[in-house]
């Protein structure tokens, strides 16, 4: 076990676990922040994404320990109040079904505008690899380009 | 008759009796109708309990959903039903799911359960009455108190106005009142031109807390005190614990117990990763079993063995044996398709707290009777004492019908004496899951001098769902899930001989997404195309020539290929394909267009949708399940099989159980036939058609007929 301190959406918090444990699971245990899932525990499917430092990282195959005194950002902290553009674009094009991998694909996107304000499908294609079991694709596209019209990528 | 009363009806009522009053109502299931025929013969129609209604003082109107929402929009659509007639905004309304109880029923199940895409063809009509009847109670309410009759009230948005003074009261105000009015025995209800709601794309209640991460999925429940615990089962399929060391595993941090249940060996611990440890740290020798030396080459020499003897009789009509033997072109073909995981994003997982007394379970699953009675077998308790919190579903397709992992929790719980959280990790998903089954299929139809089919002989060898589930739905011979979509082939054909025979092969087998449509729709639909190509037709013309007697089929078939170009021309190394299906009650043609990659595979670009499921309650939701179902399908017919080695499945991860991404999913578009036809099926029908659709596509293109699923061209 090993004191740890993290910065989770502008809050430092100190915990106490294994060092090596990945993120994910301190994110849903130890903070009990459930936002984000496990989907795979492998980096295959996405459901677990967060940022680290405003970048996409899997953090079921994260150690915990690596990302001490770096800026974390669930989907919990992506808006104060669901109001992010992407958010309102999910809503306005009624992405989710079962909703389970929809943290992941909304954080993916994101990082995505921070890089590219106003991507295209060739740019979706490549950034958005998350999977989505209820087939939402044609949708999620649909919401990244609203987003990015919308200014989210200002 | 105690048994119809919901378990927690008493709850309800001391909810409703702390809010000081309110109206309750229970609308009435067709189950529950045989027990109100008996206890008050002259109640007229049965109101067949299925949601409750719950307005209490302080205006809030809440609605009981009874069915698991694993994103095909139930917690939207059946509301929709009640809001309707309950004359309330569905934005205003609150949801609740249900707990377990008999009066939950789904007709079509005899239990309570979501599946068969039954939801809002099974709650249309009680859902309607049951708003209805609340309605007439809080309008005889508020006449009562203004001492009018109550023809001159009417109700809008949540109030009962008087038409005449336009005083009004809102439901809140008057529920205490309208809970003492006599339930009416009969409803009218409205006109489909009088809706407000229903036809028209609502949003879903369910997608705000989906895009913050407060939607609360069974993984993410939090009891006070839970453990959590993985489980090490037997690789082999059948096999069980010989014997364990847990000496490592107890030595890990935070591992508190390990335990031997029906199912393995469970860890469990103070949170996941160290349970995870554990479980690695376990040394177990397995008793393998019978099915030590399974493979899939083997089920496949079993399977087509057992081909080559006759079938039990699924459709007999005319004589296909001696059509053929007088045939002047026979075609005949082998088709074959894989076990198949669900692979939902949300891993199997259940909470359970066992106690002495009672015993509460939050889990999303597809079957609360089911969970309850696994929970009954395991505490001993009654159905009453067994609490079922359904949460929502990380995605369902069938396997969250099953409550293996209710047993898990159940089982941990009450051998540790604490709540436990059981999470399966996705190589315990995939490889100990229950498959949709893999089939052998022979085939042989004959031609007349004009190229059309005079003879269908269908035999079908595969292993049974029902025999494992419910072997009363058996019946001489015959799993009806075996042989949907291919028994009630739709094309006028004089002769058609269909058989099935079952073949237990080991491998346990489970509903999937659309289940026999799945695979029957592709092979059925495949050989079609393959008699349209040898009797010199086009695939598109040849299907509607012979779909006179199925003018809803025909329908969506003419729609999706206009609405597709048909026949109109394509980029060079571009081919379209056409198939239709009708499941559940909806009726679905689907146009796939598709290309190669560079690297020979199937790129599918565009898929082209056409669905009649009849009454629409929200459209929105009928695309978004169309969507999905395609993409599922395109997921089975490109990249899904699940082979076995040494009795052991191959695939663990989605590394070698691949998805379709982004990158591969095709632009869709899907038209929906107006009708007022009753409501059909929404989430599953869209799966059938499409893997035959691109697969006739790729004939189109190369030549080379599918006859085995995944596709594989090179």
């Amino acid at each position: 076990m090993a004191t740890i301190t993290l910065d989770v959406n502008g809050r430092k918090q100190q915990i106490d676990v294994a060092p090596e444990t990945p993120l994910l699971w301190v994110l849903r245990e130890t903070l009990g922040m459930t936002g984000t899932k496990f989907g795979c525990g492998r980096g295959l499917c996405g459901s677990c994404t967060v940022h680290i430092d405003g970048g996409a990282i899997r953090s079921c195959v994260t150690p915990v320990e690596s990302v001490a005194g770096k800026k974390i950002t669930t989907i919990e902290g992506l808006s104060p109040d669901r109001n992010h553009v992407l958010q309102c674009a999910w809503i306005a094009e009624e992405v989710p079904q079962c909703g389970y991998c929809q943290s992941g694909q909304i954080m993916t996107a994101a990082a995505l505008l921070t890089r590219k304000p106003h991507p295209t499908d060739d740019d979706i294609d490549g950034a958005m690899i998350n999977l989505c079991r209820c087939g939402t694709y044609v949708r999620i596209r649909r919401a990244i380009h609203r987003a990015a019209q919308e200014g989210g990528g200002k | 008759m105690n048994t119809t009363i919901p378990v927690n009806r008493r709850d309800f009522i001391k909810i409703v009796s702390a809010a000081g009053t309110g109206l309750l109502l229970g609308v009435h299931l067709p189950s529950l109708a045989r027990v109100f025929a008996e206890t008050a013969p002259n109640s007229g129609e049965p109101f067949a309990p299925n949601a409750w209604i719950r307005i209490t003082p302080d205006n809030v109107v809440t609605i009981l959903v009874d069915k698991s929402e694993m994103g095909q929009g139930v917690e939207t659509s059946l509301p929709m039903l009640v809001a309707e007639e309950l004359e309330v905004d569905l934005a205003k309304i609150h949801t609740e799911f249900a707990p377990a109880g008999p009066v939950y029923q789904n007709p079509m199940m005899g239990q309570q359960g979501t599946g068969g895409s039954s939801s809002v063809h099974t709650g249309f009509d009680p859902l309607r009455r049951a708003g209805a009847a609340a309605r007439e109670m809080l309008i005889a309410a508020a006449a009562q108190r203004w001492g009018i009759d109550p023809q001159s009230c009417r109700a809008r948005d949540g109030f009962v106005i008087d038409e005449r003074t336009d005083k009004k009261l809102s439901y809140g105000e008057l529920a205490g009142a309208a809970a003492k009015m006599p339930v009416p025995k009969n409803v009218t209800l409205k006109e489909p031109k009088d809706w407000k709601l229903l036809g028209k794309p609502a949003h879903r209640v369910d997608t705000p807390l989906k895009v913050d991460g407060s939607a609360v999925f069974g993984i993410d429940v939090k009891v006070p005190n839970a453990l959590v615990a993985v489980v090490a089962r037997c690789p082999v399929f059948g096999g069980k614990v010989k014997s364990f060391d847990a000496t490592a595993a107890k030595k890990i941090g935070g591992v508190k117990n390990v335990l031997q249940i029906s199912s393995g060996v469970a860890v469990v611990a103070d949170g996941f990763w160290a349970a995870k440890k554990g479980r690695d740290a376990l040394k177990i020798e397995w008793d393998e079993g019978a099915n030590a030396k399974l493979s899939s080459a083997g089920i496949t020499e079993r399977l087509k063995a057992l081909a080559e003897k006759p079938g039990a009789d699924a459709r007999k009509e005319g004589d296909a044996e001696k059509a053929l033997a007088g045939a002047g072109k026979k075609i005949e073909a082998v088709y074959e398709v894989p076990f198949l995981a669900h692979a939902t994003m949300e891993p199997m997982n259940c909470t359970a707290h066992v106690r002495k007394d009672a015993c509460d379970i939050w889990v999303g699953t597809q079957g609360q009777t089911l969970a309850q009675r696994t929970a009954v077998g395991i505490t001993g308790l009654p159905p009453e004492a067994i609490n079922v919190h359904t949460t929502y579903l990380g995605g369902g397709f069938g396997r969250r019908f099953a409550a293996d992992f209710v047993a898990d929790a159940v089982e941990t719980s009450k051998a540790v004496g604490a709540p436990v959280k059981v999470i399966w990790t996705r190589e315990d998903d995939m490889q100990h899951g229950m498959y949709r089954p893999a089939t052998y299929n022979r085939f042989a139809a004959a031609l007349d001098k004009d190229g059309l089919p005079v003879a269908w002989s269908h035999r079908i060898v595969g292993p049974s769902i029902m025999m494992g589930l419910f072997p009363g739905a058996v019946k001489d011979g015959i799993d009806p899930t075996g042989v949907e979509g291919a028994a009630n082939l739709p094309y006028g054909i004089a002769n058609i001989h269909v058989e099935y025979t079952i073949a237990d092969v080991g491998v346990p087998v489970w509903f999937w997404r659309s289940v026999g449509n799945s695979q029957n729709s592709f092979i059925t639909e495949s050989f079609i195309d393959e008699l349209a190509v040898a009797g010199r037709k086009d695939p598109y013309e040849f299907r509607r020539g012979l779909l006179e007697k199925s003018p809803r089929h025909k329908a969506v078939l003419e729609l999706a290929a206009a609405k597709a170009g048909w026949g109109k021309p394509l980029p060079k190394g571009h081919a379209r394909g056409i198939a239709v299906a009708e499941s559940f009650g909806s009726f679905v043609a689907e146009v796939a267009e598709v290309s190669l990659n560079e690297d020979g595979g199937v790129k599918v670009n565009r898929v082209v949708c056409a669905v009649d499921c009849g009454t629409v309650v929200n459209p929105d939701t009928v695309t978004a399940q169309m969507e999905s179902a395609i993409v599922f399908g395109l997921t089975a017919a490109l990249k899904g099989e699940i082979t076995i080695e040494n009795g052991r499945v191959q695939q663990g991860n989605f590394d070698n159980y691949p998805l379709l991404t982004m990158a591969e999913t095709p632009a869709i578009e899907v038209h929906i036939v107006p009708s007022q036809e009753t409501c059909g099926g929404i989430g599953e029908p869209g799966t059938p058609p499409i893997a035959p659709a691109v697969c006739n596509a790729v004939f189109a293109l190369t030549g080379k007929r599918i006859r085995r699923l995944p596709i594989r061209i090179a």
